[in-house]
């Protein structure tokens, strides 16, 4: 073996190289790992989409979930998309204000103490585990949605929207709250002794500064609102159905998975729609990230 | 927009005294600023000149725990009486030792705090930064490219930009804070006929590092030493054989210990 200059003793070049490879092997793991989840998710769903009984645009473009019926079973998630869509947008349409409205308010408006105290009761929110704000959805804001709005059930999409934008929210906030404090002070500075008020700081500075960060803040809330699963589940009313207001019930995806496949005998076509449901959930995120992605890099290209 | 019948004292500090936290930093200085004048400010690191700005367009009011004390008028009007301190800060044009280009475009830079006092015909904005660029010696460079981001220019550059950025909202002061710091001495030397230029219409303050600044361009200098005005008289004064303090030649001199 070759070793580094002349007079470094050989173990330590062997020793770091070793360590390079490590840290190689590291990196490269994400990928496996991604890979291995495909793979394996998509194994257990294949069988199904060569099954003559099950057709791909029924499975995405119907809303007709009969998994179990004797005589014509029917996989159609449509309604389940519909479900994880407009619950997700609800709580983003929710929560996106109010998570960027704190964190504006953390970082450029509020005092120290008042800061410190709020970032904690907003870490606080974060670790309040999602079966526990299901079970919030399920008892208190059902009756509360069915008090002030006269629906029929009180879980349903609003239910759902609300209780998964509370969810969202602390990730948004301090995602961007970093994200503006990441704005260097000098940038106020300047602002500030051209004229401007402090909105306008805001408005005219910070936010076109700091807008990739907050783009990923967004983005991570979606993709926290995608996949959230016992919330949802227990929140929405688990209705297959199209939503046409946001007092109807629904039925996510992903909690369509959860309730579902400890039901269905593995290997069963059943089964393997459930799984195939997976790889669309999959699909999904990774087509947000994507976007994310593509549109932070166009942001820094410019 | 203002009473230019008041005295000729643009600029009256006094006793002005400064802390942050227990730690006093300039401690009661008293001086005037004229009208149209350049005044000078030398000094080692550390004697106050930088803060000594942020009193007076109130941008110290942003560092927390600073106890001011001491007037300082601008117009007549005491600064930290003013109804509008957003009104007084755009009658300060203020240039930093390091240039901030905001993460803007060339012509958004300009066009900020025009665009902030609620300036939006796209016609006077155009002409506006236009001007500004032309004063600050930047056009000619930049005419081709406003729309590409401020932060790609060269050092000296974004610095004329910034220059540039000061003179958009018509300030009557122009306060420069080692603003050759990072720029080459040639890019300084266009930067120092520009404000030999704009001395006829606007007071400007220098403080500088480069004594040799001072005396190319001052009319009068102010050396201030650990929150303490040593000496204020005219620049030839100043950079004579015979300043009133010796402290002054030593330092001009470049002998200060």
């Amino acid at each position: 073996m070759q070793c580094g200059p002349p007079n470094a003793p050989c173990g330590r070049w062997g020793g770091e190289k070793i360590l390079e490879a490590l840290v190689y092997l590291c990196g490269f793991s994400a990928i496996i790992f991604v890979l291995g989840i495909f793979v394996f998710v998509f194994k257990e769903a294949l069988p199904v989409l060569t099954n003559e009984n099950f057709s791909l645009s029924q499975f995405l473009f119907s809303s007709d979930w009969y998994p179990t019926s004797e005589s014509n079973k029917r996989y159609g998630v449509f309604a389940m998309i519909a479900g994880t869509v407009s619950v997700t947008g609800l709580a983003m349409v929710i929560a996106v204000p109010f998570g960027l409205g704190a964190a504006i308010y953390l970082s450029e408006f509020c005092g120290q103490k008042t800061r410190e105290t709020l970032k904690i009761v907003i870490e606080f929110l974060a670790a309040v585990p999602s079966v526990v704000w299901g079970f919030i959805g399920l008892t208190v804001m059902s009756k509360l949605i069915v008090q002030y709005t006269g629906a029929p059930v009180g879980v349903n999409v609003l239910n759902g929207g609300i209780i998964l934008a509370l969810m969202s929210v602390p990730i948004i906030v301090s995602i961007s709250e970093d994200a503006l404090k990441a704005v260097p002070d000098s940038y106020r500075e300047a602002a500030i002794a051209l004229g401007v008020t402090r909105w306008q700081l805001v408005w005219r500075v910070l936010l076109p500064a700091a807008k990739q960060g907050l783009l990923a803040a967004v983005l991570l809330g979606v993709g926290r609102g995608v996949g959230e699963t016992m919330a949802v589940l227990m929140a929405t009313g688990h209705a297959v159905h199209i939503p046409h207001s946001v007092l109807d019930s629904v039925r996510t995806l992903t909690a369509n998975i959860a309730a579902e496949l400890g039901e269905a005998p593995a290997g069963s076509d059943h089964y393997r729609v459930l799984f195939l449901t997976g790889v669309l959930l999959f699909t999904i995120t990774f087509g947000v990230n994507l976007i994310a992605d593509t549109i932070v890099r166009g942001i820094r290209r410019k | 927009m203002v009473n230019v019948t008041a005295s000729e004292n643009h600029i009256e500090v006094r006793e002005l005294r400064l802390s942050y936290g227990v730690k006093e930093v300039i401690h009661g200085i008293s001086f005037d600023i004229r009208r149209n004048e350049i005044l000078g400010v030398i000094g080692p690191a550390q004697s106050g000149k930088t803060s000594l700005l942020r009193c007076l367009n109130r941008t110290i009011d942003f560092t927390p725990d600073t106890h001011v004390s001491g007037t300082i008028t601008v117009d007549g009007e005491d600064v930290r009486r003013v109804r509008n301190v957003y009104a007084l800060r755009r009658k300060i044009g203020m240039v930093a030792p390091l240039p901030v280009g905001l993460p803007l475009s060339i012509y958004d830079n300009v066009a900020f705090a025009p665009r902030s006092a609620g300036l939006n015909r796209k016609g006077e904005l155009d002409l506006m930064v236009e001007q500004c660029l032309r004063q600050a010696a930047l056009w000619d460079e930049v005419k081709d490219r406003l729309d590409s981001l401020g932060t790609k220019l060269s050092g000296g550059q974004q610095q004329r930009l910034t220059i540039a950025r000061a003179l958009s909202h018509q300030p009557e002061i122009l306060c420069l804070d080692e603003f050759s710091i990072a720029i080459d001495p040639v890019t300084t030397m266009r930067i120092e006929d520009v404000l030999k230029e704009l001395r006829r219409h606007m007071t400007i303050i220098l403080v500088t590092n480069l004594t040799q600044q001072a005396r190319r361009l001052a009319d009068r200098t102010m050396f201030l030493w650990k929150g303490e005005i040593v000496e204020l008289d005219t620049t030839n004064v100043i950079f004579s054989d015979k300043p009133r303090d010796s402290r002054t030649r030593d330092y001009v001199e470049g002998i200060f210990g």
